[in-house]
């Protein structure tokens, strides 16, 4: 075999692209985890105590800001990927098919990543301008809690969240498992086996988690 | 048995294809699919029409020449299972059955429901061997390899390299094509010397041909006559990191 | 060659099949002396080219089967300049792929008391002693490398639980000497050629060309000097020059419509080649396989053969009572016969082909034939699944099972499995010397395209081990003996015999496309199948011969006059190719009958219903055949000439084949 010098970084082929695509999505699938953990203090009834110096901490701690960056360099990446994967899916097939029964041989959390995530990427975008930008950039007046709560009261709002949080569902239910195929972590059918009940009780309980919460908001009020 | 067949009909590479239906009857269940289009063609010959032109050779599944999409999946309705392989029996008399050309970029349609897969060929030529001449080889038993061992490399050894994988995709990805020869060369001790650079070049040429990326939905693995498993993904990947992520003592 | 420029002329009212003499052929390159160094000494008295001087050596390779895949790398490797032509999309389609069993081997491994005579014996006495001394024991001497060349180029072989290569049993041999990959040994040994070929490649010193049918050889002052080919995708023709030309293009079991072969398998190069002055050897000597499934119906477009080594764990039978359409589990264990087993007690089920074959005809013939057309026999596991269990059976045969439930949707799990024989394979085909060679200088043929190795009837496992022997190991040493006296022969196209050879291609493609009769190529093809099959198959008699020699010709003739071939030339046209390869078949057809017809003896695969013991064994004569018939052509309608290649037997006593 020759030992030619492969014209493009392999951080630049598919499988490599793939393969950031998969680091990143496992390491915010952590952040995930963290940021449930954080939010379920709302469901405290302190009225937002712990929930308000969790926020002050996480937004004055320096090990967190530095994570922070990190945290919106994964999303970039993960982000920018999925942008180039989506762009280069015509390409790789130029005529389509009159029929495809694609239900027969894949899942549709596999078939709908691209929804899912332009779903996801809109909530991620009005989450943060309601949120990190107004606390953070604005220097909002109200406390974390009380944008919360003036948010979740809202019902509109709070079907938009919910119906997001499906579809991140419907992202990790694919997602988490893939992750885990792509940094070829899947050794055997004992692992797979692990790793698909885990990503399925994953991607069941992290949204749900999260919708918990906007929900006991809006029942609330009533 | 009777059915509507919409055959997907193109003169060649630069004609723009079109649908076009036609009916058979009379057909036995025992027929195999491309018996029932060898029926097919003998009536529009006799007619003095185009006969339909579609890749065949062995007709026992192993060449891996036949490659239609048929109702919307490749090589028809049944999983791990080759378009010769298939049966009229597993079709509803009066089905409407529609027959396209496996698609994706790499695969340009030569004719009708023929296509190019020469890609694939490309793909081997980049490093699915053992560069071993002729002659030069050592006893047989001087090399054992456990059983499992020998036995998973068979499992991905069997590719017929039909094209259903990329057929299937919906990313129209060669990945299980490539992993599947990348394990099966990874599995054995005769394939370690060239292993890191067989993935990486084989990986290179894969992009360079067009094919998209896989994003594990497994569609492959479903349809793949050869049953090649998913775990050869697994295997190309954890190959791929290796090659690249951690460095090759014995290069210059 | 201006007979095809012509209308054939009418079928000959003069009746009966006639040939001339011709010459003995004596002059085979064979080495004399001691078996053992045969080989060797011959090797070290072949001329040499020089590394440098191989990179100016063309050579073409037709096919890429396991013949011509690894003999084309192996080129390669040597640095000669290889252009390989395949009529397919990729050089792993051909029907190589479609072995299933395994491949022989003398490695002895077992300690079972294996060895190179043995191997050399079995298979000599399997061919009936119709084969060479010195190409069947070089055959066997060699087997032994193949199969360390193919573990070194990765081939998944079965092995034991120490790591160590597993072995099997196969019909015909009382040794466990037969490698396999599960049932898929061709395919893999296959696709190891052809991962070597794609090495090659890559390396810039072979040229693949996908899409090319070759349709005529170039032959200038008897040598072989370049083909005609058809690109199949733009339909051009093109003449490529070469300083040798190897054929490997497997066999013609295809002249019969329903084999096992694949669809497009075909005969045209060689017949071809034929045309062009080189002889056909023994053409009618074609193995019927036992191990088939049987026909189900008319639109049936092929056959398809289930390994042989099921009959190591399978056992055959019939009910006993002629016509009992009870279903088999219903049969009591004493109204089955078990008929393979009580006639060859010391072989029983591992009979080989030809007489498993002949067997199952016979007790169809006399009426215990299971099934809906009563031709079919039982293969049953149920023995073989109590004593080593499910497991083990799966692990042996399991895509063979999945593949008999598949096309006859019938769970062999639960009830036995119907088989019935089918044409499989030609030991007949294209003569040639000890080095592979026509009698065309520079033309080779190897693999299932020649004649050489298994005489009248071929064993299981040998076809791979006899394709591999001729591409890695042969082939390469002997080429270069002719080559070397090539070096200084300019390539060109520019002579009259590409420009009429190109030519008269041309021709022939007008005229069947300028037909525009009201029949198909495959009803002409189906014709000439049953015709061969009722007359030229399993079993043939003067008589019947006669008339399948009648019905061919006219046939033929019709088919000039009313085939209908759809399309154009200029383009992409399934029916255009396969009307080619069925008009060639139609007039090799006639030289099967022919050479079936002369040999008025019994030998293997080739039993004439005059020449048999009371029991209907085949019974040999070899006072007077014992010889290869290598038939020369001489024109459309023509008698051709026999020429007789003896075969002397100085280290073996040619004996009664007995399996008893």
């Amino acid at each position: 075999m020759r030992t030619t010098v492969e014209p493009v970084s392999w951080l630049h082929t598919s499988v490599g692209r793939k393969i950031i695509m998969a680091a990143t999505g496992v390491f915010l699938m952590t952040f995930l985890v963290v940021h449930l953990a954080g939010n379920l203090l709302l469901l405290r009834a302190d009225g937002g105590a712990a929930f308000n110096a969790y926020a002050e901490f996480m937004s004055t701690n320096p090990f967190i800001r530095v994570l922070e960056v990190f945290l919106f360099a994964g999303f970039v990446i993960h982000i920018y990927q999925g942008i180039y994967f989506i762009s280069r899916e015509k390409k790789s097939r130029p005529k389509g098919y009159a029929l495809n029964n694609a239900g027969a041989n894949s899942s549709i959390f596999s078939r709908t990543m691209r929804l899912s995530a332009i779903v996801v990427l809109v909530f991620l975008i009005v989450h943060l301008r309601h949120f990190f930008v107004e606390h953070r950039l604005l220097g909002s007046p109200y406390t974390m809690y009380d944008l919360c709560k003036a948010a979740f009261e809202n019902p509109w709002y709070s079907l938009f969240y919910v119906v997001s949080m499906v579809l991140l569902g419907f992202h990790l239910a694919h997602g988490f498992y893939s992750s885990f195929q792509t940094l070829g972590l899947i050794l055997n059918r004992r692992i797979e086996a692990v790793i698909k009940w885990a990503g399925a009780a994953f991607a069941l309980g992290v949204p749900l988690g999260f919708a918990i919460i906007p929900l006991y908001f809006l029942v609330k009020t009533f | 048995m009777r059915f509507t067949l919409e055959i997907w009909r193109q003169k060649n590479a630069q004609d723009e294809g079109r649908f076009e239906v036609y009916e058979v009857d009379g057909i036995s269940p025992n027929t195999s699919f491309l018996e029932m289009l060898d029926i097919l063609n003998e009536r529009l010959i006799k007619e003095g029409k185009e006969p339909v032109a579609f890749d065949h050779d062995c007709r026992e599944g192993i060449c891996g020449s036949c490659g239609l999409f048929i109702n919307g999946r490749a090589h028809g309705p049944l999983p791990n299972i080759t378009t010769c392989r298939l049966y009229m029996r597993h079709f509803k008399d009066g089905e409407r059955i529609v027959i396209e050309p496996f698609r994706a970029k790499p695969f340009p349609v030569i004719k009708d429901l023929v296509v190019d897969r020469s890609a694939l060929d490309r793909i081997i030529q980049k490093g699915g061997y053992i560069s071993v001449n002729t002659g030069s080889a050592p006893d047989a038993n001087s090399i054992p390899i456990p059983k499992a061992v020998a036995d998973r490399a068979f499992d991905y050894a069997t590719c017929i390299g039909c094209g259903a994988c990329v057929a299937a995709c919906k990313n129209a990805s060669a990945m299980l094509f490539v992993a599947a020869k990348v394990s099966h060369l990874a599995m054995l001790p005769q394939g370690q010397p060239e292993r890191r650079q067989r993935v990486k070049r084989m990986v290179a040429q894969m992009d360079s041909e067009g094919f998209g990326h896989c994003s594990n939905t497994g569609a492959c693995a479903v349809e793949c006559p050869a049953k090649i498993p998913l775990s050869a993904i697994a295997q190309l990947q954890r190959d791929y990191i290796w090659a690249n992520l951690t460095p090759d003592l014995y290069a210059r | 060659m201006s007979d095809i420029l012509t209308a054939p002329a009418p079928a000959q009212t003069r009746t009966g099949i006639s040939w001339r003499e011709g010459t003995l052929l004596t002059r085979n390159n064979c080495p004399e002396g001691e078996l053992e160094k045969r080989w060797t000494r011959h090797k070290d008295s072949l001329r040499l080219v020089a590394p440098h001087n191989k990179r100016k050596l063309e050579v073409i390779v037709v096919g890429a089967g396991l013949a011509g895949a690894s003999a084309a790398a192996s080129l390669g490797e040597l640095g000669y300049r290889v252009k390989v032509f395949v009529y397919h999309n990729s050089p792993r389609r051909a029907h190589s792929i479609a072995a299933q069993g395994g491949i022989n081997a003398a490695k002895n491994y077992r300690n079972d008391g294996d060895s190179v005579w043995r191997l050399f014996y079995d298979t000599i006495k399997g061919g009936d002693f119709r084969a060479r001394e010195s190409n069947v024991y070089r055959l066997a001497e060699v087997s032994v490398k193949i199969i360390d060349h193919c573990v070194a180029q990765g081939i998944p072989f079965a092995r034991e639980y120490g790591g160590y290569l597993d072995t099997r049993s196969f019909g015909g041999a009382q040794l466990m000497r037969t490698f396999y990959a599960r049932g898929q040994t061709g395919q893999q040994l296959l696709l190891g050629a052809y991962a070597a070929l794609q090495r090659q490649v890559e390396l810039g010193n072979v040229q693949v060309f996908y899409n090319h049918d070759v349709l005529d050889i170039v032959v200038e002052e008897g040598k072989a000097r370049g083909i005609i080919c058809r690109n199949l995708i733009t339909g051009a023709l093109h003449s490529v020059p070469a300083h040798a030309v190897v054929l490997a293009t497997g066999g013609y079991g295809n002249a019969y419509y329903l084999s096992t072969n694949a669809k497009l398998s075909n005969a045209t190069a060689i017949w071809r080649a034929c045309r062009r002055g080189a002889y056909f050897g023994n053409p009618s000597f074609v193995q019927i396989h036992p191990t088939c499934i049987p026909q189900s119906g008319e639109y049936q477009s092929k056959l398809t053969l289930m390994s042989e080594s099921l009959r190591n764990d399978g056992r055959v039978w019939v009910p006993r009572t002629p016509g009992d359409k009870r279903p088999p589990h219903e049969i009591p264990e004493h109204q089955r016969w078990y008929y393979l087993e009580e006639w060859y007690p010391s072989f029983g089920n591992l009979v080989p082909r030809d007489i498993a074959s002949r067997a199952a005809k016979r007790v169809c013939d006399m009426g215990y034939g299971v099934g809906p057309t009563g031709r079919a026999v039982y293969l049953d596991f149920s023995d073989a699944i109590k004593r080593l269990g499910k497991e083990v059976i799966y692990q042996r045969y399991g895509n063979l099972f999945e593949m008999y439930e598949e096309i006859t949707g019938e769970n062999p799990w639960e009830t036995p499995m119907r088989i019935y024989p089918a044409v499989h394979y030609t030991m007949g085909g294209l003569w040639v010397d000890y080095n592979l060679m026509t009698n065309i200088e520079g033309l080779y043929a190897i693999g299932e395209a020649n004649f050489s190795d298994h005489g009248a009837n071929r064993l299981g496992a040998s076809a791979l081990m006899q394709g591999l022997a001729d591409g890695y190991f042969i082939l390469p040493y002997t080429i270069g003996d002719y080559l070397a006296t090539q070096l200084f022969v300019k390539l060109t196209t520019d002579t009259a015999a590409f420009r009429e050879a190109e030519k008269e291609t041309q021709q022939r493609i007008d005229r069947l496309l300028s037909i525009q009769g009201k029949r198909t190529v495959d009803e002409f093809h189906r014709e000439l199948g049953k015709v061969l099959w009722d007359e030229c198959g399993l079993s043939r008699n003067a008589q019947g011969l006669l008339s399948a020699f009648e019905q061919v010709r006219a046939l033929r003739e019709r088919f000039w006059r009313e085939v209908y071939v759809p399309g154009t030339g200029e383009e992409f046209n399934q029916n255009l190719e396969r009307a080619l390869r069925v008009a060639d078949f139609l007039e090799l057809a006639e030289l099967m009958i022919i050479d079936a017809y002369h040999r008025e003896e019994s030998c293997g695969c080739h039993l004439r219903e005059e020449y048999q013991t009371p029991e209907g064994e085949a019974l040999r004569n070899d006072e007077e055949f014992a010889y290869v018939a290598a038939w020369e052509w001489n024109g459309e309608n023509q008698p051709p000439t026999l020429h007789k290649e003896p075969l002397k037997f100085e280290f073996v006593k040619p004996t009664v084949r007995s399996y008893k």
